[in-house]
């Protein structure tokens, strides 16, 4: 399969991402929305890992060009399960205090 | 090593008198202090050994602790070192909240100033000449006039826009030199494309044009005098501005020569503007700072225009003129200031008749202010006469249209003498009393410099020759 | 003698000194004895230096370096040769009667005023002989501006009067537009000579281009034009009578308005190089003498008469140095001296009598109240108009003689000058002394004859203008005009001019014949029915001055005022200040409206960071590698 129907897959979850993010205003819903954006690059990484390997195989077969890019992966997977733990205690603390997820309360920065 | 003392002694003072509780002591230990600077100057002016020190200061950076007086700067740390004693007797009778915290600031400006005139390596100038303004801003902010606070903000940005310009300058200069150095010799020896020479030589004219202050840059002047204590405006008038000429003449000119040439004509011209412009607004002020203050922006405008035109003649002038404007500055900034404690008002439509009341006050005014408009046997004549000619050499329009200055400057002198002493005396100048005891005894002084310097300037010129021999032996 | 020369001026410094510094404490009479003694102490030094030049020639004292720079030396030097020693002679002798006459005529005076009116007077003379005595152009220009300045300090010398500030003001602002000309001329020649020593400056003069000279001789002229109060610069002199009479006698009639003829009879050898500048002295010096002396016909005030009739002497004075005839300038400065001093004194001794009343109109019949006045103030007045053998006679002859060898017309214009000159003297005389008195009667009550103080320096000068002019008797008078053969060291470029001597008879005849004709008639019309009341039509046009104090206001006062009040209300306050003040406000107004971006809302934050990568793409696409490369994935 080309690589252009992985690209544009990405882009397309990546871009449904940044709209969840700046439209939604339930901070669960754009918790999602920047999981999707991770895992868009997540995609592409793994699609370039792999055409990387193609590519290089067949001069060598012995290759493991692209491997760093699946490496790269894990940590995103990693980081965004430690990030996932943070944010959903960030967001309870927020709804104890509010009683509400709606990131528009979150203005305080302003003053 | 004097020359390290004509720093130390007013920097170590100054420090000092931060901790003196009492007013009057305080006054004691400065005017103390200045006058044993004044006897270093003498003795390293009389006696021409060691007058350079050299020593490491920032290693890493190749920078210098490196000072040397030359004639320019014997007589510059001459008047710096006349001034602040002149200044401080004859505003002895003020009397000043936080008074140990004015005077230390006062001599702290002092050490800037005497680093300025001293300093040859340019990082170590640009630190004095920063050290000279910083006090400035805390005297004018805290011990000002009602506005001071507005006028010492635009007073900062102004000069402060200069000195980052000027620092750009410098550190761009730092890497064109060969393994890094401030040292002014290093910078003589640069050879720049004149390219580099057109934009540096802004970087630094801007600074020093706005420190003079050349039209069209010297809107704070007129504020910050009238808003400054007047002790404050005499060193600000009487030897600050001279800093901004003595850097064009040190620095600016054998640093870039070619730009130097390249922009004459249009640095010449903008002064004279300068000079008339300058001129026609002192006719119509109704202040006496304020008129003093456009007085002394048309003369600087000449000793700039006097540096640029490039002759021999022109730029003795500049160098005697420096020492001649200051002390007649200062001359005038005593008695507006005599007025104004007494009186109560510097507006000339409420003066009047003065001369009944105070003749001597007036006498000595008269004799300022003629040699504020340079008649002959006054200072300023020789100055003035030598600076024109000079000009008047490089070309003889622009010569002729800055003569115009010298009727103007008759015209807004003559009206200032007559609207404060002549004609019949107001309410407010009613129950004027003569001047008397210290402001006298300094004023006599300075009338009898401004005779004796009008008559037989050549001890001047003499001090001055080797500056203007060796800024003529680097072109 | 050259150990003497310092003394000269000295004297008067020290005068200067002790009247100044010691006002307050000494005695009116002994500050009279200081200001005239001093002033008698220079006179005596002069004659003796006068008589040292006489027999010895021309002598050169340096003092000192005034200025010494590498390429230009102004050194602190007198010279005393022919020229110089004849003024210093005039300055002090004529000084010196004025100091004697000011002892009574200044008595009012509280003596803090009176110790300060004598050191003004000595150092108006100390000034003025540094004027003559320099040797060099700066010398003489610190001398020029000098006068300048005891001349403002004198005409305000009354300072509680505003109008009398003012006057003096204006008299220093004029002097200052040639004082510019002056010091501009001096620049030229030292820029193309490399000195000012009158010596080294005549020696080179050839070396100098032709344009140069014209230029440098015209701008002296134009320093001369301020201080002798030629067209256009001359307006300053009459209000100068506003000081004390005797410094209108001393100043502005004998001395001080003659530096102009000094200056150039001094310059005469770069003069008579620039045929040019000669016709323009020598035409606006008759202009002068003609446009003033119709001024003169409708003054009413005894010392405006006197100023515009001197405006126009001056004015012969500049057409005798135009048409070459330096000696005969000079020789007048000399007779015009003494005339001129003497009927501003007899004016000073008529004010004295009438109470400090200067309208002629309210005089009249004074003759026999002041009979010595009288009578030397008519003296005075036959001398100016030229009759012989009065002093004014021969020194006038000589400048017309010369005008009609250069130029019949200048001999005709001069001559009407002449005319109208005796007629409005002897005008000026029968209104003052013909008639019956006019004044109140109060006045009339305390008519006296001045103190002897005053009337001996009258007699003196009055003398002097009987018999000042048989120094310069010439040759077809059967005279040897020793003035000439005594000068002629110095004017060395004088033009001689050759007429026949019938010529020269008929030409003294007619000016001679005029001048009378002019006095019998003033004298008649105006002995039984003096002019009392405003002219009319022409004649008011003349009392007015010809309207030129009023159009001088309007197009260069009145303008310059308008320029400095929109350049500091204008362009100060709203241009430069502004564009100042317009880039803070400009700093605040943007950080105004970019604080509103920061609305607190994470979204907008992430909207604008998306915004921004976008931006940052796109211009990445523009790279037309990137471009490429993103084309050919699609």
């Amino acid at each position: 399969m080309p690589i252009q129907y992985y690209i544009l897959l990405a882009l397309t979850l990546f871009s449904i991402g940044i709209v969840g993010v700046l439209t939604r205003r339930n901070a669960i819903i754009v918790f999602m929305c920047i999981e999707l954006m991770l895992n868009a690059v997540n995609l592409l990484l793994v699609a370039f890992s792999k055409m990387q390997y193609n590519l290089a195989f067949t001069n060598n077969k012995a290759t493991v060009a692209g491997s760093e890019a699946q490496l790269f992966v894990f940590f995103i997977m990693v980081v965004a399960a430690a990030e996932v733990s943070v944010g959903l205690a960030i967001i309870v603390m927020m709804y104890r205090n509010v009683h509400s997820v709606d990131v528009n309360f979150l203005n305080r920065l302003k003053n | 090593m004097v020359a390290v003392l004509l720093i130390l002694i007013p920097l170590l003072s100054g420090l000092a008198s931060f901790f003196i509780k009492e007013d009057r002591t305080v006054k004691g230990w400065s005017l103390f202090s200045s006058v044993i600077t004044l006897l270093a100057v003498l003795y390293a002016i009389f006696n021409p050994q060691q007058l350079s020190y050299d020593a490491a200061w920032l290693p890493t950076l190749g920078a210098r602790f490196s000072v040397s007086l030359d004639g320019m700067g014997k007589m510059l740390c001459l008047l710096t070192a006349i001034s602040l004693p002149v200044i401080f007797v004859s505003t002895f009778k003020n009397t000043y909240q936080k008074a140990s915290a004015f005077y230390a600031l006062m001599l702290l400006t002092q050490a800037g100033l005497m680093g300025v005139f001293l300093a040859t390596d340019i990082l170590l100038f640009y630190f004095f000449w920063e050290l000279a303004l910083i006090p400035v801003y805390f005297l004018c902010s805290i011990w000002g006039g009602e506005k001071r606070i507005a006028v010492t903000f635009k007073f900062f940005i102004y000069t402060f826009v200069g000195s980052l310009l000027m620092l750009a300058g410098i550190i761009y200069l730092y890497f064109q030199t060969t393994g890094g150095s401030f040292a002014l010799k290093s910078l003589y020896a640069l050879h720049l494309s004149v390219k580099e020479q057109n934009i540096l030589f802004w970087l630094f004219f801007i600074a020093f044009a706005i420190k003079m202050p050349v039209f069209p840059f010297h809107t704070w002047q007129p504020d910050t005098y009238e808003q400054s204590p007047t002790a404050v405006t005499m060193i600000l008038s009487g030897v600050m501005v001279k800093m901004g000429i003595f850097a064009v003449i040190r620095w600016l000119i054998p640093i870039f020569p070619l730009a130097a040439d390249h922009f004459r004509d249009i640095v010449i011209i903008i002064s004279i503007i300068g000079m008339i412009y300058a001129s026609l607004i002192a006719i119509k002020q109704d202040d006496i700072k304020r008129l003093i203050a456009y007085s002394s922006i048309a003369h600087i405008g000449l000793m700039n225009a006097a540096i640029f035109a490039h002759h021999q003649i022109g730029l003795e002038g500049v160098m005697i003129q420096m020492f001649n404007h200051g002390v007649n500055v200062i001359g005038l900034w005593i008695v507006a200031d005599v007025i104004e404690q007494q009186l109560g008002t510097r507006k000339f439509s409420q003066l009047g008749g003065l001369a009944q009341k105070a003749p001597i006050l007036a006498i000595l005014l008269v004799v300022m202010s003629l040699a504020n408009i340079a008649l002959p046997l006054t200072n300023s004549f020789v100055g003035e006469f030598l600076m024109f000619n000079g000009l008047f050499q490089y070309n003889a329009w622009m010569a002729a249209v800055a003569g115009v200055s010298i009727i103007l400057a008759a015209v807004y002198t003559l009206n200032m003498i007559q609207k404060i002493f002549y004609g019949n005396t107001t309410e407010i100048t009613n129950h004027a009393k003569d001047i008397n005891g210290n402001v006298q005894l300094i004023l006599v002084v300075l009338v009898v410099v401004v005779i004796v310097l009008g008559v037989y300037p050549q001890p001047m010129i003499n001090l001055t020759k080797d500056s203007v021999q060796i800024f003529f032996a680097n072109r | 003698m050259n150990q003497l020369v310092y003394l000269v001026p000295l004297f008067p410094l020290i005068g200067f000194l002790i009247n100044g510094l010691g006002r307050k404490s000494l005695s009116k009479s002994l500050i009279g004895v200081i200001g005239s003694g001093t002033i008698l102490a220079s006179f005596i030094v002069s004659l003796v230096l006068f008589f040292n030049v006489k027999n010895n020639g021309a002598v050169v004292v340096d003092y000192f370096n005034f200025i010494n720079i590498d390429s230009l030396k102004i050194s602190f030097a007198f010279q005393i040769d022919a020229l110089s020693s004849l003024f210093l002679l005039i300055i002090t002798g004529v000084g010196f009667l004025i100091h004697v006459y000011s002892t009574a005529y200044m008595q009012d005076e509280e003596p803090q005023h009176y110790g300060r009116y004598f050191a003004y007077l000595n150092l108006f003379v100390f000034s003025m002989l540094l004027l003559v005595m320099g040797a060099n152009y700066v010398i003489m220009f610190i001398g020029w501006e000098g006068v300048g300045l005891c001349s403002y300090l004198l005409i305000g010398f009354w300072f509680k009067n505003d109008n009398y500030n003012y006057a003096a003001k204006k008299a220093f602002v004029m002097n200052r537009i040639g004082d510019l000309g002056f010091l501009l001329a001096v620049f030229w020649l030292i820029a193309k000579l490399g000195t000012a020593n009158y010596a080294d400056v005549f020696a080179h003069a050839s070396s100098l281009t032709p344009f140069d000279v014209t230029a440098i001789t015209l701008l002296l002229f134009v320093g001369a034009m301020g201080k002798s109060a030629q067209i256009p610069l001359y307006t300053w002199l009459p209000d100068a009578m506003a000081g004390p009479t005797p410094v209108s006698a001393l100043i502005h009639a004998a001395t001080m308005v003659t530096a102009g003829i000094y200056m150039i009879a001094r310059s005469n050898v770069l003069y008579s190089m620039s045929a040019v500048t000669m016709n323009v002295v020598a035409i606006i010096g008759l202009v002068t003498a003609l446009f003033s002396a119709t001024i003169a016909l409708k003054q009413n005030d005894i010392k405006k008469v006197l100023a515009y009739s001197t405006v126009s002497q001056l004015g012969y004075m500049f057409l005798g140095l135009g048409v070459g005839a330096y000696t005969g300038a000079v020789f007048h400065v000399m007779t015009h001296a003494f005339f001129k001093a003497l009927l501003f004194l007899g004016a000073g001794s008529v004010i004295h009598a009438m109470h400090h009343e200067q309208d002629i109109r309210k005089m009249g019949g004074l003759k026999k109240h002041l009979p010595i006045t009288h009578l030397t103030f008519l003296i005075g007045c036959i001398a100016i108009s030229g009759i012989p053998p009065f002093s004014g006679f021969f020194s006038k002859d000589e400048i017309l003689a010369a005008a009609f060898a250069k130029n019949p017309v200048y001999w005709g214009l001069g001559v009407a000058g002449a005319a109208m000159t005796a007629f409005y003297m002897f005008r000026l005389y029968a209104t003052t002394f013909l008639g019956t008195f006019r004044g109140t009667h109060d006045q009339e009550h305390h008519l006296h004859e001045s103190p002897s103080a005053m009337t001996i320096p009258l007699m003196v000068l009055a003398l002097l203008s009987v018999v000042g002019g048989f120094v310069g008797v010439p040759e077809i008078l059967g005279g040897h005009h020793e003035l000439h053969g005594f000068l002629s060291s110095v004017l060395t470029t004088e033009v001689a001019h050759e007429s026949s001597k019938n010529t020269e008879y008929v030409l003294m005849g007619i000016s001679v014949a005029i001048a009378a004709i002019a006095i019998i008639f003033a004298i008649n019309k105006f002995s039984k029915k003096p002019e009392l009341q405003d002219a009319q039509g022409f004649g008011k046009v003349l009392e007015n001055k010809w309207y030129v104090d009023e159009l001088y206001d309007t197009f260069f006062v009145k303008t310059t005022l308008a320029k400095a009040k929109f350049l500091k209300d204008i362009i100060e306050k709203n241009v430069i200040d502004g564009a100042v003040n317009g880039v803070g406000k400009l700093v605040n107004y943007s950080s105004r409206q970019l604080r509103l971006i920061q609305s607190g809302q994470v979204g907008n934050y992430i909207l604008f960071m998306v915004l921004a990568i976008v931006v940052v793409i796109l211009l990445w696409v523009n790279d037309n590698h990137l471009y490429q490369y993103i084309s050919k994935l699609f």
